[in-house]
């Protein structure tokens, strides 16, 4: 059976989408990307340092992985369509990963202002993956501005906390056709295959790979997950129940006519 | 209404010691276990009690600062372009009243000395200039920004305290950060130890932060300078005062330096001892009060005492730094503002933070 992820005309292998943000070193990011199997890795452009090789994060990214620039930093439309076209200009690519925070303290996404980054980044040719709070009327807006997939949050960003947002994520995944990418929030690998056996198209991992002890081996613990809820959803799990099921149910008697 | 309406002037009488006398082990321990902390749990976590408590504390603190940073320390360098200086802070090696070559370097001057720094790797700067607005107002510091913009990614200034337009207009010349600390929270302290100069005016330093907040600055960092007054209490209020700036502004990256006194031109003798355990309680506290708060720890510290709070809630560092005006190209040694301590390049520091599993970032921003 065939289970492409299809985001802005690439077909994507891997599920799992890696942060780069809190590695003890850059240098590990090609060991976690092999152990895990991981396609797309988003990188911030402010920590992207082109004059300096040794210490780029950019340059630790494999070559065949597809290369999303976050705009982390930005604290409206403006600063995140300008870091944008910053990371375009720097040879990082169209994706963009959307991220407009203007509250410091639980780094929560400002949904209005990504709104209008979306509209402008898509306009321009970019493919757009917008982070966000998992808001259903947001999630429409972004996907009529041209967003490529919606990102919403599993729990403030590195966290751990797990999906605490589930119910919210549950309904986009619903009643929005674009790729549901959980981003932020996901502790553990069992998060990552309950989001998966959801129905999210993928899930974004940074903080609980890059400060586990083993950074690599998580890594591989959390591709084989997402691998495992995905097959799971596939597979149509069976319906849960409050109450076992009757052997002589209520209506068994109407067999007999 | 400001901080000092809306904060310090509830806690201004505050009674410290019956507080602090009142706590019990009970109550440290609860407060350590809280996700959320007040202002007075955090004060609690400063109090002699908490020092039975600070390897849970440091356990707590150091795998917040994990969770919300990552294995990361953030460098940074200072620049020294001028020590002109009106003021007669009492505790300053640049004071008016001591004398040393005044100076203050040419466009040409800067840029010789962001060449040296940029060829360390370092991305993020910090001008200094003492304070004076005939020899260095802020076209001069707007010039300094213009060259620097060619080697640097992000700006920040530690000048003199300046009007909201002024910071607007420096913003807009390439500025995204601001240091400046209040040296003491204590008014009477204040007056005292700024017998002359515009600097006497307490009330326009204190809110000068929240004026750079407002002028749209990225970065914030507030700081007393230990060793002046009971630093307990100076703690305290810088903690409380970079939480008052990060309710109000919750864009702004706010954080806090613990600057501890270092013997400086002029000779004088910190009022207050501040041991490194304080150092380390003051860090601990802060950190578990505002798990997304940067700590700043400069070259002021030593060396071996820095390597070890790499882990203790730190976020950024300062490296390779020089307090002379024009100390790196100068072929001369020139009068600095006060001896660092922890001399390391930014080379010897990079190993350092990779020899503890920890990356050292040289570059967090970039100009838009």
């Amino acid at each position: 059976m065939i289970d492409s992820l299809v985001i802005g005309g690439r077909e994507i292998s891997s599920r799992l989408f890696l942060g780069t943000g809190k590695f003890p070193s850059n240098r590990l990011i090609p060991e976690v990307v092999a152990a895990s199997g991981v396609q797309v890795v988003t990188v911030a452009l402010r920590r992207v340092d082109l004059d300096f090789e040794e210490e780029n994060i950019a340059a630790y990214v494999p070559g065949d992985c597809i290369l999303m620039p976050n705009t982390s930093g930005a604290r409206n439309a403006e600063e995140a369509v300008r870091i944008a076209r910053l990371a375009k200009a720097a040879g990082c690519g169209n994706w963009v990963k959307i991220e407009v925070i203007t509250d410091n303290r639980y780094l929560l996404p400002d949904n209005y202002e990504t709104i209008k980054a979306t509209e402008i980044l898509a306009a321009e040719g970019f493919t757009v993956l917008p982070y966000m709070s998992p808001d259903l009327m947001a999630a429409k807006r972004l996907a009529e501005a041209g967003a490529a997939a919606v990102m919403p949050l599993g729990a403030p960003i590195g966290s751990n906390r797990g999906l605490r947002t589930k119910e919210m994520i549950r309904i986009l995944i619903e009643e929005i056709s674009l790729p549901v990418i959980v981003d932020a929030g996901i502790g553990r690998p069992s998060e990552a295959a309950a989001a998966m056996e959801m129905g999210a198209a993928a899930v974004l991992v940074n903080t609980a790979i890059a400060t586990a002890s083993d950074p690599v081996a998580m890594a591989r613990a959390f591709g084989r997950a997402v691998e495992a809820g995905r097959t799971a959803y596939l597979a149509g799990p069976g319906e849960t129940r409050q109450y076992a099921s009757a052997s002589s149910p209520l209506t068994g008697f109407l067999r007999d006519e | 209404m400001s901080f000092y309406e809306e904060v310090y002037s509830s806690y201004k009488q505050f009674d410290c010691q019956r507080f602090f006398d009142r706590l019990t082990d009970p109550e440290i321990r609860r407060i350590i276990a809280k996700d959320r902390l007040t202002g007075l749990d955090y004060l609690a976590l400063l109090s002699p009690r908490a020092e039975n408590f600070l390897e849970e504390m440091a356990l707590k603190a150091h795998r917040l600062t994990v969770q919300q940073f990552g294995r990361v320390i953030f460098l940074f360098t200072p620049l020294y372009v001028a020590n002109y200086c009106v003021n007669h802070c009492l505790y300053c090696g640049f004071q008016a009243h001591n004398r040393l070559e005044r100076k203050k370097l040419s466009p040409a001057e800067v840029e010789a000395e962001a060449g040296v720094i940029a060829a360390s790797g370092l991305k993020h700067i910090l001008i200094l200039t003492g304070e004076s607005r005939r020899e260095s107002p802020v076209s001069y510091m707007q010039e300094c920004v213009e060259v620097l913009k060619k080697y640097f990614t992000s700006i920040s200034i530690e000048v003199y305290p300046l009007e909201e337009e002024e910071y607007a207009a420096l913003i807009a010349a390439g500025v995204d950060g601001l240091t400046i600390y209040q040296e003491t929270y204590n008014e009477e302290a204040y007056a005292e130890l700024h017998p002359a100069g515009p600097k006497r005016n307490y009330r326009f330093r204190l809110d000068a932060p929240e004026r750079g907040c407002r002028a749209g600055m990225r970065a914030v960092n507030l700081g007393a300078l230990l060793g002046l007054h009971e630093w307990r209490s100076e703690a305290f209020f810088t903690g409380l005062h970079a939480d008052y700036l990060q309710n109000k502004y919750p864009a702004v990256e706010v954080s806090i330096s613990p600057p501890r006194m270092r013997p400086q031109l002029g000779g004088f003798q910190p009022r207050v001892d501040v041991s490194d355990k304080n150092l380390v309680q003051y860090i601990l506290a802060f950190r578990l009060f505002m798990p997304r708060g940067g700590i700043t720890v400069s070259t002021r510290e030593r060396a071996e005492l820095r390597d070890r709070l790499v882990k203790l809630g730190v976020t950024k560092m300062s490296a390779g730094s020089c307090t002379a005006v024009g100390g790196r190209t100068a072929a001369d040694g020139a009068t600095g503002q006060f001896d660092i301590s922890d001399e390391r390049g930014v080379t010897e520091m990079t190993g350092m933070i990779y020899s503890q599993g920890y990356q050292p970032v040289f570059k967090d921003w970039q100009m838009l």
